[in-house]
């Protein structure tokens, strides 16, 4: 019998595809000098560390999260064979095993003790009190909550302080050391080389966004254990357990919904512009027609097919998570479909202007066939315009991904995300008192996100023209 | 003597560049007197530019004037408040700029933009203000005032616009009119009559005149004063007469010297070594102490002071103001050109024996090419048409065609250049593209080493490539940005396999940068790092990289300084010599084909007009076209001027070119049978020959 059974999930397999991708790139960064040297520029500029130190931090719970299994259940007998539980789960909420048990019954404020709506407490006596009842997790260990919470936060502030503090000490311990083997030099002078911020690398940046990293890691861990950080949602679940998960859906949609995209507007956006004439036409008018449809309608009656196909062969997902996945993953294609048109025209124009310049015609001159002249000429010139529209694609594809949840073709409401989130959040905004913690949480979550992509792009634009020294 | 209008001390500006500053403009002083034109010569980024946006207090945003004092009557321009500073700009001071595309606003008529300056500084409006525009429009020379005063700039052709643009200049009557490089834009023939139109209203309106301009040409044609910058701050100045005649920095001689022209037919020209010093430093010597020939020990240690050789000429140069070694005395002159201008301008015969030393020591011994045998021409066209179908309406019909080249047939030897010359917009670079099928040909026939190249296709086509190549006009967009050095020149190595193996091609690359006068390190960077010199360079590299027997050479040098110009002709000189080249030389500089060509054929709306020798048709050009347009260059030499043929409007459009002979709106010596048929060729000897009926008569 094994431990666990792993989960093939789709869109773990097509993440996993493209981090292989990326280290395939990276190794071969480090083999060709000139190709390395954009990554030390970046590298070299504050906001593109910290930014990249942030991204790095959404893509590891994103990537952790992304790893499925499924736990055995209890043994019914000796021989019988194994049975496992219908729930899929990853290595990331293994890590955060309490988060997702702790269940209270419905709303909670973030740090309260009692729930956030009165209900009808029996008394020992038989007696009937109509009071916040205390919750089950959230605070449970106080005797008291009114006049011990305080005392409680500061001295588990303090703990989460003192942890954050080692963690960042044994870093910059670590950092100092490897530096010192690096350059050849004493770990003595690589701290102050450090300190005085006067390597090419700008590490204070570094140690520092690393630093409020571990100092809000460390301050989670240390108050999640006794209190909802982030609240309770309507079901009890707790708000900060779900922002986490979000972050893999955000993530998803931002990234496979790119992938998807990216072919049809490379490939047709720079045909179009290079070969002109019939092929342009037939893009154009493709990508008119195609954009002059709602994207909505189009996304809803799509999904809709689909929940259909799967409510008649229930037979192929043997999990929940199955389903949520497969519909994420067909979220995912149907909104690339739909929004390849933008970037699409942006390169058809690009590439009309840079066919037309004269290094394009020296290559014509040396007979260089029309495939290397589009990858080596003009790819490279019209990337930037890919990478800014990536970025602000993304953020525009997890904004999208809760209105469609809001129309009820966005991911699984099984799902966890910030869609979801919000979505939930809405309804009660408008009650009294009002309920802001998961609108807030996600809010939060979703806005480091999208900032650190954008500062991150915005380097890696700059990093990448040679024009920009 | 009554006081100067403008007064300039000590002008220092600054401009900030990241963590260094750069001393654009370094202690220039100048006086500008009334009714006077005074003329800023130098290469770009000298800092001229600079000079008169600081005038007008129009500095872009990272640039600040650090010290000086501009006095305009007596007043400080850089005291004034910003308030007062626009009433001075429009109304005191005027200026127009270099690129009259762009220097107008595309959605207004012109009729508004102009009576905007009216607005702002008097109080004519209505009625009134559009006639002193119409006045204006007059005066600068537009057609048909009152029609066009509702136009659009795009209804305007470039000469047109730069009109517009001195009209608008002109309109509060300034006192002084600065022109950035007007005529730089624009073609010679339109180039004669915008500096006409500017001498003639400074004759007629009593205004001064701060011309600034790279071309030596129109400086001589224009300026009573010259002044050359270099490197921020100026090094001579002096009235015209005696700065050609006599002029004494070593920088100055630098310039005349690397002029082309028939003169130094045979020879290298002389060019300035190394570059413009970055200006980010203080110097503790003299700027051009590092380029200079005569440069000793003092140069590199002591800033040298502005010194008076003679009234009114003033040189900041240690070779004048002191005494120097006798080994190191700048004599004989460099300046050859210096003494014909001195006989010319003097009527004085001066240092002879010099001059006649001197173009001993310079002629290049043998530069002159072997003779080849006219037997089997490497390139010949025949009768080529490229025609650009008008696409119009829902379903682009055909609506007609644009005859960009319309039978033009041409030869071309091995180790001979053809010159093709003729005004933007005539078709020439067209011809250029279609002889390499980068644009397909419509009709007629292009003959390589006896291979039709308008019938092969695909990969027989690709086979012959290696033998043709181009280099283009624009250094800056003929390189791809993204791509190093060595990418850039194996791209056609690869492409067309001329060397096969990785270290073959290493190993070629390093010996075709040593040739074009690069260093093999080179190749590791990317474009930008270098000058534009070095970029042309790169492109000839890049050419030559596939062994190419005949070279299009798509006015290679128009987007270069004089003294880069110098070089890069140099270079393709060598070349041919060396390697047997051939050379189709697009141009529309007369005064390159002069220096630099076997043949010369002059293009006029898609066809060729006149062909010959290069003597044959610029010492006796017998086409109206070609007249006129030798004699519209500006030139320094005050003997050699032609008088200028003006020749009235614009090329037509090849969409719809006049019946006829195309020539004959615009030709002094129209007859009736011009409007009818288009000439036959004359022949008026084996080589020279001209499609015009003055001579089909006789």
């Amino acid at each position: 019998m094994m431990l666990f059974k792993p989960v093939f999930l789709w869109t773990d397999m097509l993440l996993w595809l493209l981090l292989a991708g990326v280290a395939f790139y990276v190794w071969r960064v480090r083999l060709h000098e000139h190709l390395r040297e954009p990554w030390r520029r970046l590298l070299r500029s504050r906001s593109g560390v910290a930014s990249a130190v942030v991204l790095l931090a959404f893509v590891a719970v994103g990537v952790l999260d992304s790893l499925h299994f499924r736990l055995p259940l209890e043994k019914q007998g000796n021989g019988a064979e194994t049975h496992y539980s219908p729930e899929v789960l990853s290595v990331f909420d293994l890590m955060v095993g309490p988060l997702r048990k702790q269940v209270e019954k419905t709303y909670s404020a973030p740090f309260a003790s009692q729930l956030y709506t009165k209900e009808t407490i029996e008394l020992p006596g038989g007696k009937q009190v109509r009071d916040y009842p205390r919750l089950k997790f959230g605070g449970a260990h106080l005797r008291e909550p009114a006049r011990e919470q305080a005392g409680d936060v500061a001295v588990t502030a303090l703990q989460g302080g003192v942890y954050a503090l080692a963690l960042c000490g044994g870093l910059t311990f670590m950092l100092a050391l490897w530096l010192a083997r690096r350059r050849s030099i004493s770990p003595g002078a690589a701290w102050t080389m450090i300190r005085h911020g006067r390597d090419e690398i700008p590490w204070r940046t570094f140690l520092s966004t690393v630093g409020l990293l571990a100092l809000f890691v460390c301050l989670a861990t240390a108050f999640s254990a006794k209190y909802h950080i982030f609240g309770t949602d309507k079901v009890g679940q707790d708000v900060f357990y779900l922002a986490l998960k979000s972050i893999r859906t955000g993530l998803m949609i931002g990234t496979l919904t790119t992938l998807v995209m990216l072919p049809f507007a490379l490939l047709l956006g720079i045909m179009a512009g290079y070969f002109r004439g019939w092929v342009d036409d037939v893009i154009q008018y493709t990508y008119t027609t195609l954009s002059s449809i709602p994207g909505v309608l189009l996304i809803a009656a799509a999904v809709l097919i689909l929940q259909v196909y799967m409510d008649s062969n229930q037979e192929l997902f043997d999990t929940v998570a199955a389903r949520a996945d497969i519909r994420l993953l067909f979220l995912c294609v149907i909104l690339g479909i739909t929004s390849w048109t933008g970037l699409c025209r942006l390169l058809r124009g690009e590439t009309l202007k840079v066919r037309e310049m004269e290094f394009i015609q020296a290559a014509t001159a040396f007979g260089v066939g029309h495939f290397r002249i589009i990858a080596r000429h003009i790819l490279p010139n019209v990337m930037h315009i890919v990478l800014i529209s990536i970025v602000l694609d993304f953020s525009a594809l997890v904004l999208a991904e809760a209105v469609l949840s809001y129309v009820g073709v966005g991911v699984d409401p099984s799902m966890q995300s910030w869609g979801n989130m919000i979505n939930g959040a809405r309804l009660e905004m408008a009650r009294e008192p009002m309920v802001w913690w998961s609108l807030l949480a996600a809010f939060v979550f979703m806005f480091v996100l999208v900032l650190s992509a954008n500062l991150f792009s915005d380097r890696v634009r700059d990093a990448f023209d040679p024009r920009v020294r | 003597m009554n006081k100067p209008l403008l007064q300039v001390e000590n002008l220092k500006v600054r401009l900030d560049a990241g963590k260094t500053q750069v001393r654009a403009v370094d202690g220039v002083s100048f006086a500008i007197n009334r009714n006077e034109t005074f003329a800023l010569l130098g290469e770009s980024g000298c800092g001229k530019s600079m000079t008169a946006l600081s005038l007008m207090r129009l500095l872009p945003e990272a640039g600040r004037i650090e010290s000086g004092r501009v006095l305009l009557d007596g007043q400080d321009l850089l005291c004034l408040p910003e308030i007062a500073m626009r009433s001075v700009r429009g109304k005191r001071i005027a200026m127009i700029f270099q690129e009259p595309m762009t220097s107008l606003n595309p959605v207004m008529t012109i009729g508004r933009q102009i009576a905007e300056t009216l607005h702002r500084h008097t109080s004519l409006r209505g009625e009134a203000a559009q006639a002193r525009v119409l006045e204006l429009l007059d005066a600068v020379g537009i057609p048909d005032a009152r029609a066009r005063y509702h136009d659009y700039p795009f209804q305007f052709s470039g000469g047109m616009k730069q009109r517009v643009m001195i009209a608008i200049a002109l309109a509060c009557e300034p006192d002084l009119l600065i022109a950035d490089e007007p005529t730089t834009a624009l073609d010679v023939t339109i180039q004669a009559q915008v500096l006409e139109l500017l001498r003639r209203l400074q004759r007629e309106r009593g205004m001064a005149v701060m011309l600034i301009s790279h071309d030596l040409g129109v400086v001589a044609e224009m300026a009573q004063r010259v002044a050359v910058m270099y490197a921020g701050e100026i090094v001579e100045m002096a009235g015209r007469e005696e700065f050609f005649a006599n002029p004494q920095h070593p920088y100055t001689r630098k310039l005349f010297a690397s002029l082309p022209g028939a003169a130094r037919r045979g020879q290298q020209l002389e060019i300035i070594r190394g570059s413009v010093p970055p200006l980010d430093r203080e110097f503790s010597g003299c700027r051009f102490a590092g380029r200079c020939d005569y440069a000793w020990q003092k140069c590199s240690d002591e800033v040298p002071v502005w010194s008076e050789v003679a009234p009114g000429h003033g040189v900041r140069c240690h070779l004048v103001e002191s005494v120097v070694p006798a080994s190191l005395h700048p004599d004989p002159f460099p300046v050859h050109v210096g003494c014909q201008k001195l006989r010319a301008l003097h009527h004085v015969e001066q240092h002879p024996a010099q001059c006649a030393s001197l173009i001993d020591a310079l002629r290049v011994d043998a530069l002159r090419p072997t003779q080849v045998g006219f037997d089997l021409p490497l390139l010949q066209v025949a009768d080529l048409k490229v025609h650009f179908p008008i696409h119009k309406g829902l379903f682009k019909r055909v609506a007609g065609h644009v005859r960009a080249v319309d039978g033009v047939s041409l030869a071309i030897h091995s180790g001979r250049t053809l010159a093709l010359v003729g005004e933007s917009g005539c078709g020439k670079t067209t011809v250029g593209k279609s002889i390499l099928q980068l644009i397909r040909p419509t009709a007629g026939s292009v003959r390589f080493a006896g291979d039709e190249l308008t019938r092969l296709k695909g990969a027989e086509l690709r086979a012959r490539r290696a033998d043709f190549q181009i280099v283009f006009q624009d250094p800056y967009s003929s390189l791809d940005p993204r791509m190093r050095v060595a990418d850039i020149i194996e791209e056609g190595m690869v492409a067309l396999g001329a060397a096969t193996s990785s270290g073959d091609r290493q190993n070629s690359m390093d010996s075709l940068l040593q040739q074009v006068g690069l260093s093999p390190d080179s190749k590791y960077r990317y474009p930008h790092e270098f000058s534009g010199g070095q970029r042309q360079r790169i492109a000839i590299a890049r050419a030559l990289a596939v062994k190419p027997k005949l070279i299009v050479c798509d006015e290679p040098t128009s987007a270069l300084d004089v003294s880069v110009q110098a070089q890069i002709l140099n270079l393709l000189k060598g070349l041919q010599n060396e390697l047997g080249l051939a050379y189709l030389f697009i141009t529309h500089n007369l005064a390159v084909v002069e220096y630099f060509a076997h043949e010369v054929a002059v293009m006029y709306l898609g066809r060729i007009v006149e062909r010959g020798s290069v003597e044959e048709v610029m010492q006796a050009p017998r086409h109206p076209y070609t007249r006129a347009l030798l004699s519209a260059v500006p030139v320094v030499d005050a003997g050699s001027r032609r008088e200028i043929i003006r020749l009235a409007g614009d090329m037509p459009s090849p969409a719809n070119p006049p019946s006829g002979c195309h020539f004959h709106p615009r030709c002094p010596q129209a007859m009736d049978s011009c409007r009818l048929n288009y000439p036959a060729a004359i022949d008026f000897s084996a080589t020279h020959s001209a499609s015009c009926f003055l001579y089909s008569e006789k």
